[in-house]
C-alpha cells in the first residue's frame, strides 16, 4: 500500500485547470520529486498534499486512511506532516520560538521542547542564533530555520517547495547538504518540487515530470533523464540536440533516420516513415579531428561554429549539415584547437541516442 | 493678550505645585478612558479576528460599517446610552447613570468601531505566507489566530491607543451620562468647558495643557511602535 496516494486530482482556479486528472502513489521512505517549469503546478500540488488547499475533484489518501474530509481529520493528517514553503518566512519572533512553535500547538510540555529545539538548532547550524530575531536573519539562515522548524516534529512526511530556488549559490549547496543529511538520517518520506533537473536527480529516488498541470512521465531520475518520452520532457530535463528526422530504414530495430539528408543510425522500434526525434546529450558526442570507424557508433564531419569555456568544460557547436552541441573538457579543446572554423568529427555511439516520436 | 499670559504661567503654576483638584481630574480621567480602552481591547480583538478569519455573506459590509461608525458623535453615544441608563430607562435598576462606570460604557460603545476596524485592517496586513506556514506546522484554527494577533500585534496596539486618544478626548459622553459631578464625574474634559464658562481660564487652561501633553505621548509611543 502506499503512504500517499492521490486518486484523480484536480484544481481549479479562476476556471482555468491548475492540474489535471493527477494519480500519484508514494511509498514509504521514497524520495520523490516533482520537477517541471515555473507554473507548471507544483506548488499547487505540494499544497494539496499539505491539506491547506482542497481539491476541486480527487481524494487523498495516507497511509490508506482518506484524508480529504473534515477540517478535524485534515488537521491531524497535516501534523503527520511539515511543509517548507518556497518563500522562507519567520514568525515575527526569536529563532528559538519559531522552531517552537510546531511543538508548542501540538501541546508538548516545556522541557520536552526544550530539548528538542536545542537539538535541531544544532543540526542546522544555528545554536548560537537562538535567541536572534528571526527578521534579522539572512535568506539561507531563515530556510534553515524554516527546515528546523518543519522537521522539528518528526514529521513523517517532509514536503519541500524549491528549497534552494531564492538562494545564491553557496547557501542553495549548503541547503542541499542539509536536505541530503535529513533523507540519509530520518526515516521519512519526501516530496520535493524542483524546477532544477539536476537537483531532483540528486536527491531523488523518483521523478515525476509535471508540465501545464498533467504528470508526463514519472519514474527513476536516471530513466527520464536519459529517455524522456516526448519532446517537451526532453526540453525539460537538458537535452540540448532535438534533431527532427524521419524514419529511412529499419532492420530488427537498427535504424537510419534522415535528419535533413544527413542518415545517422539509431537503435529505435518506429516504422519507416515515421516521423521522429532524436535526442542527444552534449556530453555523450565526442570530437575529433579524425573519422572514427565503428558500426556502433555515428561519426559526422562538420565545422566548429562557436566555443565557449563554461567552467572546467567547453562547449561546441559544430555544424554537421544540422547545429550539434558537444561538451568536451577545456583540455582536450585545446589540444585540439577547437575554434570557429576548425573541420572535425562528431561522434555518438548509437545506443546513446534516444528516438521519440513527433506529435 | 496680558490676561492670556497671566492664565497661562498660572496655568503652569498649577501643574507644577500638582495642584489636588487639577490632579484628581487628570487622574480620573486616564482611569476611565484606560479602562475603556482595556475593556474594548478584550472585547474587539477577539470579534475582530473572527470577522477577519470567517468569510460569509455581507462582510464587506460589515467592515465598510464599522468603518463609518468611527466618526460617530459623542453626543448620539451619550443620548442613546442616556436613554438606556436613565432611572427611567431599560437599564435604570443598574443605578450607573452619571458614575464613572456610565462612562466607561458610553466610551467603550464610542471607541468599539476604531478598535475593531483597525484591527481587522492589522490582521490584513499579516503575510498570507506566514499563514500558509502556520498551518503547515499543524496550527489549529484558534492557534493560528492568536499567531496572527502576535504577528500584527504592533498595528493592534496602534488600534488600541487611537481608541485610547478617543476616549481621553471626548466631552459629549462624559458630560451627558458622567454629569460632571465635582469629585466622582469630573473629568478634564468637562472640566475645561465647565471652567471656561465660569470665566476660571487659568485652571481650564492648566486642564488643557495636561491633555495636549498626554496627546503629546500617546502619539510619541504610538510613532515609535509604526516604526518598528
Amino acid at each position: 500500500m502506499a503512504f500517499i496516494e492521490m486518486r484523480n486530482i484536480w484544481q481549479r482556479h479562476d476556471g482555468h485547470d491548475i492540474l489535471k486528472n493527477i494519480n500519484l502513489r508514494i511509498d514509504r521512505g521514497a524520495v520523490f520529486a516533482l520537477i517541471g517549469p515555473t507554473g507548471a503546478g507544483k506548488t499547487t500540488l505540494l499544497r494539496l498534499l499539505d491539506l491547506i488547499d482542497t481539491p476541486a475533484e480527487g481524494e487523498i489518501f495516507l497511509d490508506g486512511t482518506k484524508v480529504t474530509t473534515t477540517e478535524k481529520v485534515r488537521l491531524e493528517a497535516r501534523r503527520r506532516m511539515a511543509f517548507v514553503l518556497q518563500k522562507p518566512v519567520v514568525f515575527n519572533m526569536s529563532v528559538y520560538d519559531n522552531v517552537a512553535c510546531a511543538l508548542r500547538w501540538r501541546g508538548m510540555p516545556r522541557r520536552q521542547v526544550h530539548e528538542r529545539v536545542e537539538h535541531i538548532l544544532e543540526r542546522v547550524g544555528l545554536t548560537e542564533y537562538g535567541k536572534r530575531h528571526a527578521r534579522t536573519l539572512s535568506g539561507g539562515e531563515m530556510q534553515r530555520v524554516a527546515i528546523a522548524r518543519a522537521i522539528v516534529t518528526g514529521p513523517e512526511l517532509l514536503l519541500l517547495d524549491e528549497p534552494t530556488a531564492n538562494l545564491d549559490p553557496v547557501s542553495a549547496s549548503r541547503i542541499e547538504d542539509l536536505i541530503a543529511g535529513i533523507i540519509k538520517h530520518d526515516v521519512m518520506t519526501v516530496v520535493m518540487a524542483t524546477h532544477d533537473m539536476l537537483q531532483g536527480q540528486r536527491l531523488a529516488d523518483r521523478i515525476s515530470v509535471l508540465v501545464d498541470g498533467e504528470i508526463l512521465q514519472t519514474g527513476d531520475p536516471r530513466d527520464v533523464f536519459n529517455s524522456p518520452r516526448n519532446r517537451q520532457i526532453a526540453e525539460f530535463v537538458g537535452v540540448e540536440n532535438i534533431l527532427d528526422g524521419v524514419v529511412a530504414s529499419n532492420e530488427g530495430e537498427m535504424a537510419t533516420i534522415d535528419i535533413n539528408g544527413t542518415l545517422i543510425e539509431a537503435v529505435t522500434g518506429y516504422p519507416v516513415g515515421e516521423e521522429v526525434s532524436v535526442c542527444m546529450r552534449p556530453e555523450d558526442i565526442t570530437v575529433a579531428l579524425s573519422k572514427y570507424s565503428s558500426s556502433a557508433r555515428n561519426s559526422l564531419a562538420g565545422e566548429v561554429t562557436w566555443a565557449v569555456d563554461t567552467g572546467p568544460l567547453t562547449r561546441v557547436e559544430i555544424d554537421c549539415g544540422f547545429p550539434l552541441v558537444a561538451l568536451v573538457t577545456r583540455r582536450s579543446a585545446e589540444e585540439l584547437g577547437l575554434k570557429k572554423g576548425r573541420q572535425v568529427y562528431a561522434t555518438f555511439k548509437v545506443v546513446s541516442m534516444h528516438v521519440i516520436k513527433r506529435h | 493678550m496680558v490676561e492670556l499670559w497671566h492664565g497661562l504661567l498660572r496655568a503652569v503654576e498649577l501643574i507644577i505645585t500638582f495642584d489636588p483638584e487639577v490632579m484628581q481630574i487628570a487622574g480620573r480621567s486616564l482611569r476611565i478612558a484606560l479602562t475603556s480602552a482595556v475593556i474594548a481591547s478584550v472585547i474587539c480583538i477577539p470579534v475582530a479576528s473572527i470577522i477577519h478569519f470567517n468569510e460569509f455573506r455581507g462582510k464587506r459590509f460589515l467592515v465598510s460599517l464599522i468603518q463609518t461608525f468611527y466618526s460617530i458623535p459623542t453626543v448620539a453615544i451619550g443620548l442613546f446610552v442616556f436613554v438606556f441608563i436613565s432611572s427611567a430607562g431599560p437599564l435604570g435598576f443598574l443605578g450607573i447613570i452619571f458614575t464613572p462606570a456610565a462612562i466607561v460604557v458610553g466610551q467603550v460603545l464610542l471607541i468599539t468601531p476604531i478598535l475593531l476596524g483597525l484591527t481587522i485592517s492589522a490582521l490584513r496586513g499579516v503575510d498570507r505566507t506566514i499563514l500558509d506556514t502556520a498551518r503547515s506546522l499543524g496550527a489549529s484554527q484558534m492557534q493560528m489566530m492568536v499567531l496572527t494577533i502576535r504577528e500584527a500585534r504592533f498595528a493592534v496596539m496602534a488600534a488600541v491607543i487611537m481608541g485610547f486618544g478617543r476616549a481621553i478626548s471626548e466631552v459629549g459622553i462624559s458630560l451627558m451620562i458622567g454629569g460632571n459631578i465635582r469629585g466622582a464625574t469630573r473629568v478634564i474634559t468637562t472640566a475645561i468647558s465647565l471652567e471656561t464658562s465660569k470665566g476660571d481660564l487659568e485652571f481650564a487652561l492648566a486642564l488643557g495643557i495636561i491633555l495636549i501633553f498626554i496627546a503629546l505621548v500617546v502619539n510619541i509611543v504610538m510613532n515609535r511602535i509604526q516604526q518598528r
